[in-house]
């Protein structure tokens, strides 16, 4: 049985009763999921479905949150910053995504991680406009923290809603369709008329686009950003265990895979505080070591053996 | 007029001229062999053709338009399909899907009903319909080859590039494979050959072409070819010439 994207809809809407029942803290951990499952279905169109391994998450998260920051600061709506700084983030995936995806494999893997670090240099340097090293801080929003904290997590998961409706339209259109051919054979892609670096560059346009948003929702959410944190390579890293915990190339597996990943995080947080990244590093290692296709592709394994006994028994 | 005109194509690699000064007109309808000993440059001319590389001097013309310089995927919408020496399925998919792919990019099918259908009367055409739900990796490789077919097929191409897609099949497969090169060609296809096994390429061709070290040594009719002196020498061998007296062709 593999999970229907339409089941995930429906919990990822229940989630959004979460202020009902829960406190802050509860609602703190509601948003931090949605923001993991953007980032998460976002690296699965161009990690997932092409097979490109992008390192770049953290390049267009930090310069969403920054755009959102500066466009904020200079007076533009919160929301229509959040939608300008996906859109920023969507043109430099554009631009640097047509300069890199020529490159395959290992290569491509550190042009993209050497996006976020170039980035994270320039808004280090650039200080009349992003404050440099000393961070930059958001216009402070007239509300009760109670308020603030809902308003988050509703836009966060809002975003991870449309982010998933995108990544279910791209998995059952021609795009999805051109990006399996090309993760199985990107030779064989040209040959039967997949213009490859077309569809490439879209994949990660579309990787980037929400991830600049959350960015931007993130920059509101915790009122003062600074370089290091939001250009962090875990940011990178992190969506990409999402999606191997849940199964890559699927519509359901990142966000399952955000879901654990959150549980897992805050787990081993809590027991071992002062080791967790350890603990947690060890966790993840034994995971794909043992679920290399992830929870989907483990559920998927196993309907299928069952099936081939079933067929043995009836022969 | 000719359907595909090669003029003067050369392909040099560093200081290999691996294609040399190659000219070549195939009419629409032929089938066309194309022979040669290894790395006399076969595999090289349908790269070129086909856009994998840009030639280093000369032009190909397809139906009337230059097509030197164009993308692979170009080319393959234009109505120029290919089958790969080595087999180059998508090796997660059906065969049905993965036939659709073809259908879908560059036939251009408008929808995903429409590519199924397209790619299922490729896959009947090549009899593979009991086979269409199984995983390419899958497969034999005598239906990965005839999975190639139908994938060139679903293209709806007007010329087909065939690199040898009988090598590695048994004489009973090799049969089955001349059957349906005959039936594709039956269907208006142009066809060109690359084949080492003479008794395919006797059987099918209406005409012969002979590269040796990247340059076209000789051109004709499948009999005047088995004569020819410098074919002999290069590829064909005296045991050939003289096992097929008069050049009856039993290969």
């Amino acid at each position: 049985m593999t999970v229907r994207p339409i089941y995930v809809l429906a919990a990822l809407l229940l989630v959004a009763f979460l202020p009902l029942v829960g406190d802050n803290y509860v609602l703190r951990l509601g948003t931090m999921f949605a923001m993991y499952a953007v980032l998460a279905q976002s690296w699965n169109i161009i990690g997932g479905y092409a097979g490109y391994p992008s390192f770049a998450t953290a390049a267009f998260f930090g310069l969403g949150a920054y755009a959102g920051a500066i466009l904020q600061g200079n007076g533009l709506p919160m929301p229509l910053a959040w939608l300008a700084a996906g859109i920023v983030a969507g043109l430099f995936a554009a631009l640097m995504g047509a300069a890199i995806l020529h490159l395959k494999g290992h290569y491509f893997a550190i042009a993209s991680l050497v996006l976020a670090e170039v980035l994270l240099e320039v808004t280090t340097s650039w200080t009349s406009l992003t404050g440099g090293g000393m961070g930059l801080n958001l216009p402070v929003i007239r509300m009760s923290v109670e308020a603030q904290a809902q308003l988050f997590f509703w836009a966060m998961l809002g975003l991870a809603v449309l982010t998933f409706l995108m990544s279910w339209y791209v998995s059952s259109s021609r795009i999805g369709f051109a990006l399996r051919c090309i993760r199985q054979n990107e030779d064989a892609s040209s040959m039967v008329g997949v213009n490859t670096t077309f569809y490439k560059v879209v994949a990660f346009v579309l990787s980037a686009l929400f991830v600049g948003s959350a960015g931007a929702l993130y920059a509101s959410w915790v009122f003062y950003i600074e370089p290091p944190d939001v250009y962090s390579v875990l940011t990178s890293v992190k969506p990409i265990v999402m999606v191997m915990l849940g199964g890559a190339g699927t519509v359901a597996g990142p966000v399952i895979g955000a879901a654990a990943f959150l549980v897992m995080e805050e787990v081993v947080w809590r027991n071992f505080l002062s080791i967790h990244s350890a603990v947690l590093g060890l966790l993840i290692v034994a995971l794909i070591f043992f679920l290399p296709n992830g929870v989907l592709g483990f559920i998927r394994k196993r309907k299928r053996t069952g099936a081939d006994h079933s067929k043995e028994t009836a022969a | 007029m000719s359907i595909l005109t090669l003029k003067g194509v050369s392909q040099q690699f560093g200081g290999l001229r691996a294609v040399d000064d190659v000219d070549l007109a195939v009419e629409p309808g032929e089938i066309v062999g194309l022979i040669g000993p290894n790395g006399a440059g076969k595999t090289t001319l349908v790269n070129l053709v086909t856009g994998v590389y840009k030639p280093t001097s000369g032009s190909i013309e397809f139906d009337g338009q230059r097509i030197d310089g164009l993308k692979p995927y170009q080319i393959s919408r234009l109505g120029v399909a290919r089958t790969y020496q080595v087999v180059q399925p998508f090796p997660e998919m059906t065969v049905l899907e993965n036939v659709m792919a073809p259908a879908t990019f560059a036939a251009g099918a408008k929808s995903v009903a429409e590519a199924r259908d397209e790619a299922m009367s490729a896959i009947e055409f090549l009899g593979l319909a009991p086979q269409k739900d199984v995983l390419a990796a899958e497969l034999t490789l005598a239906g990965r080859k005839r999975l190639e077919l139908a994938k060139s097929l679903a293209m709806k191409p007007k010329v087909l590039l065939l690199d040898e897609v009988n090598a590695g099949l048994n004489p009973a497969e090799i049969d089955v494979a001349l059957e349906m090169i005959r039936a594709i060609a039956a269907r208006g296809v142009t066809i060109i050959l690359i084949e080492h096994l003479m008794k395919v390429v006797m059987n099918l061709c209406s005409r012969i072409v002979v590269l040796h070290h990247g340059a076209k040594i000789a051109e004709g009719l499948p009999l005047e070819i088995t004569r020819d002196e410098r074919v002999i020498k290069a590829y064909l061998g005296n045991r050939y010439a003289e096992a097929n007296p008069g050049g009856k062709a039993n290969g």
